[in-house]
């Protein structure tokens, strides 16, 4: 490899660094990722000036990300705020895929002249390629609401599961022997396997968790395969992703209260963690606009809940002017944002900022839970889980220990619902039978219209 | 030093610094973080591209050329919609006109 291409590789692998640096502060995030997309699309150019290389197919090459170029930046333009998890979720997962092919292809061009460490990273690369690309699209299936979002469980399942992960290991060992093809192919299929039984049994409310797992294995997979090509640039973008990707996944699990091995191996153990998932006919107090009008007008503390039923109703907008009339009138307001509220952490920041609140309303977890007892209303728009007091009541339900916000302890609580369905992790709110809360049914954006009109004419 | 030893050293210096940056990460970021991630993570289109521009058989041409395309979907696309999204949390001086397109 010639000097120059050397070095360019390693500023580029500075670029990923200092991006990634960027993307933690809320003032340098964006000069930080266009950053790393230089970084990225300089490295790519390499080949085509790296006159030794010989390339090969080049207009092919050309046309081939091309059409990559096109999908991607018309899926990224294209895609509702909503969706970003899932769509995160499909990149992740073609990245994965790519990885597998090209480890397979470089196995078949130079496996015979590997050693045994070259060739277990090709193993690797292969395998948990294949567990990304499948496991992203079993993620993405679930979020886009293409299958069941609830645990998919059958009786023989971790049997399958082992044995495929066990025969993966055995093929490896093999591979490292002898260099085959059709021990590479037969991997990557079990891959695919391994990546479905992994994802299939992980409730709704747990797939967050589970795509920032798969970006950090794609992370590793890239870093694998780095090394399989004897690529610094490679090596270094794959292991800041699979390290960085890795500590969120836990950083994540920890707002939630739980485990990554009880995230991914919960629903296995059986019993609880499946929820009813149907309505409920106990008793509860609702009232219409009006009602909830004159409550919000006249409180002087006033805290919003948002979820992701807020988001898919369309309804930020609505719900900032509300917000905005109540302020005028005097109230102080502010959103109270779980860490896991919508449907990847971080989401509702996203969501609200798209819809134009200003971000100092937006108020975390741990600094608004001990204002919750001072508040004359909670309003909860679109949100179930994370004000559900079985977190802290009931154990064995399967969002027990999640750290939730505390609307409980509230004066009144007014909670928006289209119906009595419990929300996503499929269980039911106790909240919503005590006395100090009143439901308001209704679609999130014409209730919330119909409650500006009336706070209007008060 | 061998070679596998240098390889062992950038891994391993990688790892540390990947959890160093973005160890001070608020909750607020992390979907932007992780879609930022994910588009580095797409730089796997370079390894595309040097496998395929190697071979000879026509096999492993389309094969290549197929994860040229899924590479840089990850790529491109992640980049720009984590654009997209960082866009949103950049507040110019409120109520400007670029505000009319969801109204």
């Amino acid at each position: 490899m010639p000097t120059w291409v050397q070095l360019l590789f390693l500023a580029c692998g500075v670029c990923f660094i200092l991006a990634l640096k960027g993307l933690s502060g809320p003032k340098t995030a964006r000069n930080g990722n266009l950053l790393g997309a230089a970084g990225a699309v300089v490295a790519c150019a390499v080949p085509f000036f790296w006159s030794d290389l010989h390339l090969k197919h080049v207009p092919l090459i050309l046309a081939a990300i091309a059409v990559g170029t096109a999908g991607g930046v018309y899926g990224a333009k294209k895609v509702q705020m909503t969706q970003m998890p899932q769509m995160v979720a499909l990149f992740n997962g073609v990245g994965g895929g790519a990885a597998a092919l090209v480890a397979l292809l470089e196995l078949q061009e130079h496996g015979e002249f590997f050693d045994w460490f070259p060739l277990a990273a090709t193993a690797f690369t292969i395998i948990v390629g294949s567990v990304s690309f499948a496991g992203s699209i079993v993620t993405f299936a679930k979020l886009q609401e293409l299958m069941t979002s609830r645990p998919v469980v059958f009786p023989g399942l971790p049997v399958i599961f082992g044995g495929s992960f066990l025969a993966a290991v055995v093929l490896s060992v093999m591979l490292v022997n002898e260099p085959h093809l059709w021990i590479g192919v037969v991997m990557g299929l079990l891959g695919l396997v391994i990546g479905l039984l992994l994802v299939l049994p992980v409730g709704g409310a747990d797939v967050p968790i589970v795509i920032s797992l798969l970006n950090a294995f794609t992370g590793l997979t890239v870093a694998a395969g780095g090394y399989v090509l004897s690529n610094t640039v490679l090596l270094i973008a794959g292991t800041l992703v699979g390290a960085s990707g890795t500590f969120l996944t836990l950083l994540m699990a920890n707002a939630m209260g739980r485990s990554v091995a009880n995230i991914l191996f919960g629903a296995l153990k059986g019993g609880s963690t499946l929820g009813g998932g149907e309505a409920s006919d106990r008793p509860v107090k609702s009232a219409g606009p009006e009602d909830i009008a004159i409550l919000l007008g006249y409180a002087e503390r006033v805290i919003i809940v948002p979820g992701y039923g807020l988001a898919v109703a369309q309804a930020q907008h609505t719900l900032r002017e509300l917000v905005d009339v109540l302020i005028a009138r005097g109230a102080k307001v502010d959103y109270a944002i779980h860490p896991v509220a919508g449907r990847m952490p971080g989401h509702m920041n996203v969501l609200l900022a798209e819809a134009q609140v200003p971000y100092e309303q937006l108020i975390e977890m741990d600094e608004i839970n001990g204002d919750f007892k001072n508040a004359d209303v909670v309003l909860v728009v679109g949100a179930n889980d994370v004000v559900n007091p079985a977190a802290k009541t009931t154990p064995g339900a399967p969002i027990y220990g999640m750290p939730i916000l505390n609307a409980d302890e509230a004066k009144q609580v007014v909670f928006m619902k289209r119906s009595m369905r419990p929300g996503f992790a499929g269980i039911e709110n106790e909240l919503l039978f005590e006395p100090t809360t009143t439901l308001l049914f209704g679609d999130a954006k014409d209730s919330l219209g119909k409650l500006l009109n009336a706070v209007k004419a008060l | 030093m061998s070679d596998s030893v240098v390889w062992l050293t950038i891994f391993v210096l990688s790892v540390f610094v990947g959890i160093e940056v973005i160890s001070k990460v608020s909750s607020t970021l992390h979907t932007p973080l992780m879609s930022g991630a994910n588009a580095i993570h797409g730089i796997i289109l370079l390894g595309a591209i040097l496998v395929t521009g190697s071979t000879d058989s026509t096999a492993a041409l389309v094969v290549g050329l197929i994860a040229i395309v899924l590479a840089a979907v990850n790529m491109v696309g992640g980049f720009v919609v984590t654009d997209r999204m960082l866009q949103m949390f950049v507040r110019k001086p409120a109520k400007k006109t670029d505000a009319g397109e969801t109204k």
